[in-house]
């Protein structure tokens, strides 16, 4: 069996997720490679050579790669898939947008988001919202699949990987990339922190929602929030963790201000250990609390910051 | 300028879902069923660019059971001119829905597919991908904002950190993510008025398309269920416990 991955990179650095994709593709069982496509990405190219597990790494460097356009990533999968018996990619917004394409175009049922490997044609799969577990098998001659990053450990160090460069495929011409404005911050990015404090309605305005920076530095944490959060303007969307958000699993996640409804605990509640403040000591969040204080969070908030000292 | 919008039927995403005990399917019997709330907002950015003299008319597709025709009320009666129901009681995956749709864009010839970005059911997130690429159009994906510009389409689309400009050319597979618009609520008289619009029932076979799984689910279960926790009283209690129990900080 031969197993093709795409990583997600920033041109020199793999992206969180993808590390866990791989562990996910060696599960499977088979040799690993791994492609790069992207513009001026040789360095990340370099940087999946030394992770462990992977035997080659395809790099496809060309202009019409920068943004990562779903026509034309297709094309270049579709390019050499005749070649792997699986297709994997992280299921983040990257991989998302592209491998029901490569799918489509190979007459394929991607398996989407798979959170276990049962064997090579034999994968679970949340669906759901998280709460229930679907154990499905293809029947596809090649098996595309995304990977939930927070069900697998990232890959560690220590391959020493080919590198190849790999032609690009023609440009599709149907789509045109015109940049990102992405939300600077200098927290660690939220579906790769150990430690996360995300805040819901119950922080009342963007003002307050402020005063979870002094909790997260001093934790050194990502910042999520709810839905209603992000909709009532606190925060920018990608703050956003549940079923239609981010899926985070860190080892702490402090949920302050937030209910616990089904689609925001979808997206948390395989975290390690989750923490909940909470005025209403009847709070569905509760349930899936390791610890919970039931107190306004405007007290409960301060007070933690000044006990972590 | 014509306007294809599909519109699936799920459980409603409050409430909670039960797997049958022999482990085949979750329980759907005497269970409140929904338009899925992404093909809402799709139903809703459609009969806002008719509203805004862009589109023509609007023509809501679902594939399922009979049922299904409920859902297409729903979005007719928020605005779509006409229904086209898929009928059918096999499971249709992503792939197969793909196919179907195919066969009705080459039939309908719109300019605009709009799709929700996932089903709130199976949670996939493959459909519009899938559609765009057998149609060989170009898709734009969780989309927060679409312009239309004669032959092309500016669109405006959520991505893990933030937001990405695009233009696609038109015609071109989008699909809705929560932040397009806030669906409308219908209306007595609106839901009295999308009972005498056209719906069409037709079956898959018609379409000549092979909606057969390629998934088979050996099983499903619930998962694994947390450990109780523990109410702790202060936070002096929570951060001891943070430090000497848990070990994360
Ligand atoms: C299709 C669909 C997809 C969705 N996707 C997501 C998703 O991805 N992520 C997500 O999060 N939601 C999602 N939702 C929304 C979800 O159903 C809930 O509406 C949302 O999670 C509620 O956010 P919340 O807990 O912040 O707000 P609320 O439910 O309003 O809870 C606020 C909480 O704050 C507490 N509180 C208020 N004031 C204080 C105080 N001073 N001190 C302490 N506690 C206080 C209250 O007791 C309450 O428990 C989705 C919904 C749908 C229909
Ligand atoms: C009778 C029946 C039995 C089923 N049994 C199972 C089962 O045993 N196990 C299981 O896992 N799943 C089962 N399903 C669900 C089915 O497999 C999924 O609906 C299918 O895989 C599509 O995935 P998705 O809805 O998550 O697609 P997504 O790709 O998430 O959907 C994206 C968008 O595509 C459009 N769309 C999708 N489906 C339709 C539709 N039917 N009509 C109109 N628009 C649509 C919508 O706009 C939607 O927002 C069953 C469905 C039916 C009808």
């Amino acid at each position: 069996m031969a197993i093709l991955v795409i990583a997600e990179h920033d041109g020199k650095n793999l992206k969180p997720g993808t590390a866990n994709t791989i562990t996910a593709a060696t599960k499977i069982g088979g040799d690993v490679t791994v492609l790069i496509a992207g513009q001026g990405c040789a360095d990340a190219g370099a940087t999946a050579a030394k992770v462990a597990g992977v035997s080659k790494v395809l790099v496809a460097d060309a202009a019409h790669y920068a943004g990562a356009l779903a026509e034309n990533m297709a094309a270049l999968v579709l390019s050499v898939a005749k070649n792997y018996s699986h297709i994997v990619a992280p299921a983040t917004g990257f991989g998302k947008n592209f491998m029901p394409r490569v799918a489509a175009l190979l007459d394929v049922q991607q398996i989407s988001d798979i959170s276990g490997v049962v064997s090579a044609d034999t994968f679970v799969r949340p669906t759901y919202a998280g709460n229930v577990m679907a154990t499905v098998q293809s029947s596809d001659a090649i098996k595309v699949i995304t990977v939930r990053a927070t069900a697998f450990d990232p890959a560690g160090d220590g391959g020493s990987a080919a590198v190849e460069n790999l032609a690009a495929a023609a440009d599709a011409g149907l789509s045109k990339f015109n940049g990102q404005e992405l939300t600077k911050s200098a927290r660690p990015e939220l579906t790769a922190a150990r430690i996360i404090v995300s805040g819901g309605r119950g922080m009342g305005s963007a003002e307050n929602f402020k005063i979870l920076e002094p909790l997260a530095d001093k934790l050194g944490a990502a910042v999520g929030a709810s839905r209603a959060a992000v909709d009532s303007g606190f925060v920018p969307n990608d703050y956003q963790v549940g079923q239609t958000g981010k899926i985070v699993a860190p080892e702490l996640y402090v949920a302050v201000g937030i209910s616990g409804a089904i689609q925001h605990l979808a997206g948390m509640k395989d975290s390690k250990v989750i923490v909940a403040i909470n005025k209403d000591a009847e709070a569905p969040i509760f349930s899936v609390a390791s610890y919970w204080i039931v107190d306004d969070l405007f007290k409960a908030v301060p007070a933690m910051v000044s006990e972590l000292g | 300028m014509k306007v294809l919008v599909t519109a699936k039927r799920v459980i409603d995403p409050y409430v909670k879902v039960r797997v049958k005990s022999d482990g085949t399917g979750v329980e759907t019997a005497n269970i409140k069923m929904t338009i899925n709330p992404f093909c809402e907002i799709a139903v809703e950015q459609a009969v806002r660019m008719k509203e805004a003299g862009i589109v023509t008319e609007i023509v809501v597709v679902s594939i399922g059971p009979l049922q299904c025709q409920e859902t297409i009320r729903t979005a007719m009666a928020m605005g779509a001119d006409r229904g086209i129901l898929v009928e059918t009681a096999e499971e249709v995956q992503p792939l197969a829905v793909a196919k179907v749709l195919k066969a009705i864009v080459e039939k309908e010839q719109p300019r605009l597919v709009i799709m929700g970005k996932q089903a709130i059911d199976d949670d996939s997130n493959q459909c519009g991908q899938m559609l765009a690429a057998l149609l060989g159009w170009p898709q734009a994906t969780h989309i927060s904002n679409v312009t239309l510009n004669g032959d092309s389409a500016e669109i405006t689309r959520e991505i893990d950190g933030g937001l990405e400009k695009l233009t696609v050319k038109v015609p071109a597979v989008v699909t809705a993510d929560l932040r397009l618009n806030e669906p409308r609520y219908v209306t007595l008289p609106n839901i009295m008025k999308a009972k005498k619009k056209p719906l069409e029932n037709i079956k898959p076979d018609a379409l000549g398309v092979d909606i057969k799984p390629r998934l088979k689910t050996l099983k499903v279960a619930e998962p694994a269920s947390r450990s109780a926790g523990v109410k702790v009283a202060d936070v002096a209690e929570l951060v001891a416990k943070l430090k000497n129990e848990a070990r994360v900080i």
